[in-house]
Parts: structure tokens; C-alpha cells; sequence
């Protein structure tokens, strides 16, 4: 007992020495000594978001950096005009706050507004096309809902309906459809990764985007792997026979889904930030673009019987979330939340990638050296190029 | 060298190596006062476009007063003790004076917007520096200390000899050195002062610049004399100005118009010196001005309501006002105008109070 007593006072003893050691900087103040005399303050805003209304434009304002920073003034396209702070004028560290600025902006055109701090720094946030921003309406919802069932549920339901096709196929017709598959979860897996790490730089500092990407891309990964050892342990342990292929296509739907989430997010920003001047063929796109992660869906199972309510359900899980993704994004767009959501996403994909690439002829790496394979890699990559041509 | 008085001294807070630790307690000071008066959050929001328009809150004019700098010259606006510090005139035989003066160049922080605080370099604490005025054919003799932190210089616009120009790499007077500029007042007309020391751009956007005005040996007619400086502040240092005014202060004279009287000559000595932009402009409602270019001309060949300086040139405007009320002075580049170079005049009936 005696020795378990002392492992505790020697594992409690360096947190209490930190502690002193903090409480000595914080009141010391070391650092301060190389700051030069009269050296300015660091101003660090980020400005996550601008919403318009008939009664102006609110900037979301953060202040990121190390130093307090105090708002002076605001301009709208280099005029200075008035405006109120939701949470004062002097922002401590990690403190927020909302501007409203009673500007008469102009539908359809482009507005640049400029946050000037007490010494005169300027953060800047651009408006590329001011449409009013969405209320949270039951028509708004629908809208963004009908949207999501455009791009995300149906597309996959349809991709879903070649299942006939692929239970005709014979091994090596399969592993060319796996191939496909493949290729086209990689194109996802880059989209994924280059959306997420844009996203990252535009995040405020503190939040460490590459990081957060980065970190919810392990989680993913790490617990789409869990989930699929538990899944087929119960299975096994239930000595359900009927579709082992269900599991790697439950994981593909789900890596699917979130990488769709993160698509939902996007759309409805950018109608919500009225950058959707294509609409329609924004929406074609992506509707061409989704209707092959149907197939994906389907590829570990084609040797097997799936019920149609188990195809109605995978198709939900990879298509239902672009509707919620549409929502958030057209509602409350956080920068923070669709790093976090892409970062998910490609973890996601990149495990479902892994567990695919077993799946081919048995999984060994001679695999890709046939040129079945390696046609159908590029031809699933290539589809998703061509089709996301139409969406750039 | 007339002695820097130790009261004098201290009216110009933070000058150089004299009071260095008097710089940092008097911009705290400044800046103390100036968060009183700038505080978006209590700022009642007024949906009509007119009061929307504009920075929110009010600059302190403890330190520096743009109606009172409108004016002042020859440090008019000192108590006359301590104006003695800094300015001196001495009748010589052939009737023109001998004018003294003397100039400090320090580093100051100043407001120039509500709640905006720029790192300026000054003559004398203010930007822009202090107005001289001499007559044709006076002797001028300007005592420069420089108490900043960088090499400056006083450039004249004048006839002046070589070694009074300021120019020159051997004519930078470097910290806490002093040169004596001398030179007789010529031509008449309305020039200006500021720093020549490289880079050029920045010694004179950071606020180093004033007004010197010739007067004609016959004097104009009495008129109601104002001069504005129509100047820029890059605040973050991107080579494009942030904030735009005349004499200084952001939309200064939108709450504070100026007050003339109507039917009485108003004599307005416009300086450009804009950093950046090319141009600058004036444009008055309601009425029109005669314009004598650069002032050296007795004769004004021009009447306009709009008149476009660029960096440097000026001109005397010459106008009275028909009708009570107020009138709008801006400058036609709307960006300008809308950055703070705007402002108003208060025509009133009968004597003017000031």
C-alpha cells in the first residue's frame, strides 16, 4: 500500500512542478524582455463569415492572435461607415464577436470589407457575390433538401441498380468493376484531402487546420476499422452466412456518406455565399459525378443476394447525408466544421480503399500488375475527372 | 537658438532623446483619452444614410485640433510665452523682418480616425507641422532640431541657395542634431516645408510636411484666411492610404464645419501632399472660386468649383459665400471622400463669432 501511495506523490509531483513553472512565466513575464520597446502589438482577426440581410452585412470576427485587438473602424468598399460590436471593441485572445454594418450592398455585386484595428492593421473579407443570406425556412430546408436528393440520394440509388449486372459477371469482370472502384475512390480520396487542406489555410491559426484535418482523417480511418472487426465478429458470432460483402459495403456506404456530407457542405456554402451561378449545371455534375459511388457500393457484394431494403438502406448512408451536409453548409458554414467533416471523410475513404484493394484477387500486390486491373484503376479515376470537369 | 523651454517641451509630448520616457506615458495618455470617445458598441446605430456614413465615434482634439490648425501660423495658436519658444520676429532696416522659428522633428502617435492610431513622424508634435507665414523680402530663419529616430531634413519650396535645400545626402540632420535653414521669404505665393531625407515616400507620408506661406509686399485684401492640407495615411504600410483628410482628421470638419461669414471674402490655401495617389481634388457646393495656382499671381484667370492638385502643388482659393447654411467641401475622387476627406461649411449671417 505504502509503495502505491508513493507512485502516486511521484506521479502527481511533476504536474504540481508545472504548474509552479507556469505560474512563474505567467508572472515573470520572460518573453517580454525580447520585445523590443514600442513594438506594435500582434494583431491577428480571422473573419469566418459575412451574413447579409435587408438591414446590412454581419462579419463574424475572431481574434486568433496572441495580443488583444481593438476594432476602430469598418469600410465597405473603401468607405468608412458605421457599425456596432456585438461583444465590444477590444477583443482578448480566442475572443469573438459579431460586426453589423448597416450597408445598403448591392444583389449580385461584389462587396470588399475591411476591419481596421487601432493601429491602423487591416483584415479583409471579400463578398465575391452578395445574395441575402438564408433563413432558416421551412421552404429554405426544402430547397436544400431537394438539392441533396439531386446530387447525394439519388444518384447512389441509381448507380445502385447495375447490381444485376455485376451478379453475371465472372471473377475477372468483378475485379475489373473493383478496379473501377478503386480508381474512383481515390480520385474522392484526393478531392477529399486537396478540399480539406484548402479549407485548413482558411481556418483561423489557432485551430491548426492541417492538424484538424489531419487528426479527423486517423479517427476515421482507426474507426472504420473498428467498426468493421466488430461487425464481422458478430456476424461470425450470429454464424450469419449470407453476406460477408455486406460489411466491406456497409464501410464503402459510410465512407461514402461522409465524403458526401462534406460535398453537402459545399453546395449549400456556395449557394448560400451566392457563388452558385452555375446551379444547374453545378447540380448535373455532381449527380453524374455520384452515380458511379453507387456502384462502389454495391462491388463487394456481387456475389451475393442483398435485400432490397439492405440496398435501400446502404444507398441512404452514402447518399442521405449530402442533404444534412446541404443544410449546415447553407445555414451555418463554418470553415472549422467542413475541415473537420473532409478530413472525415477522407480517412474514411482511405480505409475503404485499403479494405477494397484486399478484395482483388485475393489481395496480393501481383494484382495490380495486370493490365485489367490497372485499366479499370485509371478508367474509375478517369470517369470521376471527366465528371468533376463539369463542377470545377 | 532660441532655448527649448522646458514647458514647451513638454507640450510636445514625446519628443525624441530629451524626453524619451515621457514617449511612451504620452501615448498611453492619448490613447486613454481617445477610448472615452470611441466605443462602437454604446454608438446608436442610425439607419439614415447620412449617419451611417463616415467612421463611428470621434477623434480627441486634446492634442491636436484641425479647426484650430485652419487657423493658426506662426504658432498663433500658443499663449504668447510659449509661443516665444518657438517663434521670433525682429524688424530689420529696410523694414522687412527677420522671422525665427524652430522646428523638432519627433516621433508621435496620433490619431487620425476614431480609435485609429498612427505612428507618425512630426514637426512639433502635429501633423501637419506647424504653418509659417513671412512677407516677400523677409529673412527666414528656421532653427531645425531633429529629436526623432531617423535622419530628417527641412526642404523649403522657395528661392533658396544649394546648402539650404534639405536634399542632399550631407544635408540630413541625423538624431539629435541641428541646422539652421536661412533664407529670404520669395516668391509671394502659398508653398511648402517637408522632410527630403530618403526614402522620400516614407518621410513624408509618416506626417514630416507643413505649409509656408509668402505673403505679396502689398497685402491681399482682408479675408477670412484658412488653409487646409489635403493628406493620406497608410496605416498598414501597403503603399495605398487608408485614411483621407483635410488637415488630418478623418471626416473632422463633417461634425465640426467650418464656420465663415456670408458675404465675406473667404481666402482657402489648399496644399496637396498626398502620399501614393497621383492626384488629389476640391471641390466646393454651392458655388464657385477664383483659383490663383501656386499664389504667385495677383490675378486669378480662373473660376471653377473643382480644382485637381497633384503631389505637391497648391493653390489659393478665393471665394464668398451667397447664402446661409451648410456646404459640403470634398474631394471628387469618391474613394477619397468616402475615406475621410470630407468635410463642411457653416455659413452664418453678420460678424463671425471667432
Amino acid at each position: 500500500m505504502r509503495r502505491n501511495h508513493a507512485i502516486w506523490i511521484w506521479a502527481a509531483l511533476p504536474i504540481v512542478l508545472l504548474g509552479v513553472l507556469v505560474t512563474a512565466v505567467i508572472k515573470l513575464q520572460p518573453a517580454e524582455r525580447l520585445r523590443p520597446a514600442g513594438a506594435p502589438p500582434v494583431e491577428r482577426l480571422t473573419i469566418s463569415r459575412a451574413t447579409l440581410a435587408s438591414d446590412g452585412i454581419r462579419l463574424y470576427v475572431l481574434n486568433d492572435g496572441p495580443d488583444p485587438v481593438t476594432i476602430a473602424q469598418v469600410t465597405v468598399d473603401d468607405a468608412y461607415w458605421a457599425f456596432t460590436s456585438a461583444n465590444g471593441s477590444t477583443l482578448p485572445h480566442l475572443a469573438s464577436t459579431t460586426l453589423h454594418v448597416p450597408y445598403p450592398w448591392v444583389a449580385g455585386e461584389a462587396h470588399l470589407l475591411k476591419v481596421l484595428t487601432s493601429t491602423g492593421t487591416t483584415f479583409e473579407h471579400e463578398i465575391a457575390v452578395a445574395v441575402e443570406t438564408p433563413a432558416v425556412t421551412r421552404a429554405q430546408l426544402g430547397s436544400f433538401a431537394l438539392i441533396g436528393l439531386y446530387v447525394g440520394v439519388l444518384p447512389v440509388a441509381i448507380g445502385l441498380c447495375w447490381w444485376p449486372v455485376l451478379a453475371r459477371l465472372g471473377r475477372r469482370g468483378l475485379d475489373v468493376v473493383l478496379a473501377v472502384t478503386i480508381g474512383l475512390l481515390v480520385f474522392l480520396l484526393i478531392d477529399a484531402v486537396h478540399e480539406g487542406l484548402e479549407g485548413a489555410a482558411q481556418v483561423a491559426a489557432s485551430y491548426q487546420g492541417t492538424a484538424l484535418f489531419a487528426g479527423a482523417a486517423a479517427a476515421a480511418y482507426l474507426a472504420l476499422e473498428a467498426v468493421g472487426a466488430w461487425l464481422r465478429d458478430a456476424r461470425n458470432r450470429r454464424r450469419q452466412q449470407e453476406s460477408p460483402g455486406a460489411v466491406l459495403a456497409l464501410l464503402i456506404a459510410i465512407g461514402i456518406g461522409l465524403h458526401n456530407f462534406g460535398e453537402g457542405l459545399a453546395i449549400g456554402a456556395a449557394f448560400a455565399l451566392g457563388e452558385a451561378a452555375l446551379g444547374t449545371l453545378l447540380i448535373v455534375g455532381f449527380t453524374l459525378h455520384n452515380t458511379t459511388e453507387g456502384l462502389a457500393i454495391l462491388s463487394p457484394m456481387a456475389k451475393e443476394r442483398p435485400s432490397l431494403a439492405l440496398l435501400v438502406r446502404l444507398g441512404l448512408i452514402g447518399g442521405a447525408p449530402t442533404i444534412a451536409g446541404a443544410w449546415l453548409g447553407g445555414f451555418v458554414y463554418s470553415p472549422v466544421a467542413a475541415v473537420l467533416c473532409l478530413g472525415l471523410g477522407a480517412g474514411a475513404i482511405a480505409q475503404v480503399v485499403h479494405q477494397l484493394s484486399r478484395q482483388l484477387s485475393g489481395g496480393t500486390s501481383a494484382a495490380f500488375a495486370s493490365p485489367r486491373i490497372a485499366f479499370g484503376l485509371l478508367a474509375g479515376f478517369a470517369v470521376m475527372y471527366g465528371t468533376g470537369m463539369l463542377v470545377g | 537658438m532660441p532655448p527649448l523651454s522646458r514647458r514647451s517641451l513638454f507640450r510636445l509630448v514625446g519628443l525624441g532623446a530629451a524626453a524619451a520616457g515621457t514617449t511612451a506615458l504620452g501615448a498611453a495618455r492619448l490613447r486613454g483619452q481617445a477610448a472615452v470617445t470611441h466605443d462602437p458598441a454604446t454608438h446608436s446605430m442610425a439607419t439614415h444614410a447620412a449617419h451611417v456614413m463616415g467612421p463611428v465615434g470621434r477623434v480627441s482634439t486634446a492634442s491636436f485640433d484641425p479647426g484650430v490648425f485652419t487657423r493658426s501660423w506662426n504658432f498663433s495658436h500658443l499663449p504668447p510665452e510659449e509661443r516665444e519658444g518657438f517663434y521670433r520676429e525682429t524688424p530689420r532696416a529696410d523694414g522687412t523682418l527677420l522671422r525665427e522659428y524652430q522646428l523638432i522633428a519627433a516621433d508621435r502617435e496620433i490619431e487620425i480616425a476614431p480609435g485609429i492610431f498612427f505612428p507618425a513622424w512630426t514637426f512639433n508634435g502635429q501633423v501637419p507641422g506647424p504653418t509659417l507665414r513671412a512677407t516677400e523680402g523677409d529673412r527666414v530663419k528656421v532653427t531645425f532640431i531633429n529629436a526623432g529616430t531617423h535622419p530628417h531634413t527641412i526642404h523649403f519650396h522657395g528661392w533658396h541657395r544649394p546648402e539650404m535645400d534639405g536634399s542632399m545626402p550631407e544635408h540630413q540632420v541625423q538624431p539629435g542634431g541641428t541646422f539652421v535653414y536661412e533664407f529670404d521669404a520669395d516668391p509671394f505665393g502659398l508653398h511648402l516645408y517637408h522632410c527630403h531625407a530618403v526614402p522620400l515616400k516614407r518621410h513624408l507620408h509618416k506626417g514630416l510636411y507643413g505649409v509656408f506661406i509668402v505673403d505679396p509686399r502689398a497685402a491681399r485684401p482682408p479675408a477670412d484666411d484658412l488653409v487646409m492640407v489635403m493628406n493620406g495615411f497608410d496605416t498598414n504600410f501597403d503603399a495605398d492610404n487608408e485614411v483621407y483628410a483635410v488637415n488630418t482628421v478623418a471626416h473632422h470638419f463633417m461634425h465640426e464645419p467650418l464656420r465663415v461669414e456670408v458675404g465675406h471674402l473667404v481666402r482657402i490655401h489648399l496644399v496637396n501632399v498626398t502620399e501614393f495617389d497621383l492626384i488629389n481634388s476640391f471641390h466646393l457646393h454651392g458655388m464657385f472660386f477664383d483659383l490663383y495656382r501656386t499664389g504667385t499671381s495677383r490675378s486669378a484667370p480662373e473660376k471653377t468649383d473643382t480644382v485637381m492638385l497633384c503631389q505637391g502643388e497648391r493653390a489659393i482659393l478665393e471665394t464668398r459665400f451667397r447664402y446661409p447654411g451648410n456646404f459640403m467641401f470634398h474631394a471628387h475622387q469618391s474613394e477619397f471622400a468616402e475615406l475621410g476627406w470630407m468635410g463642411m461649411f457653416e455659413a452664418v449671417e453678420g460678424r463671425r463669432a471667432t
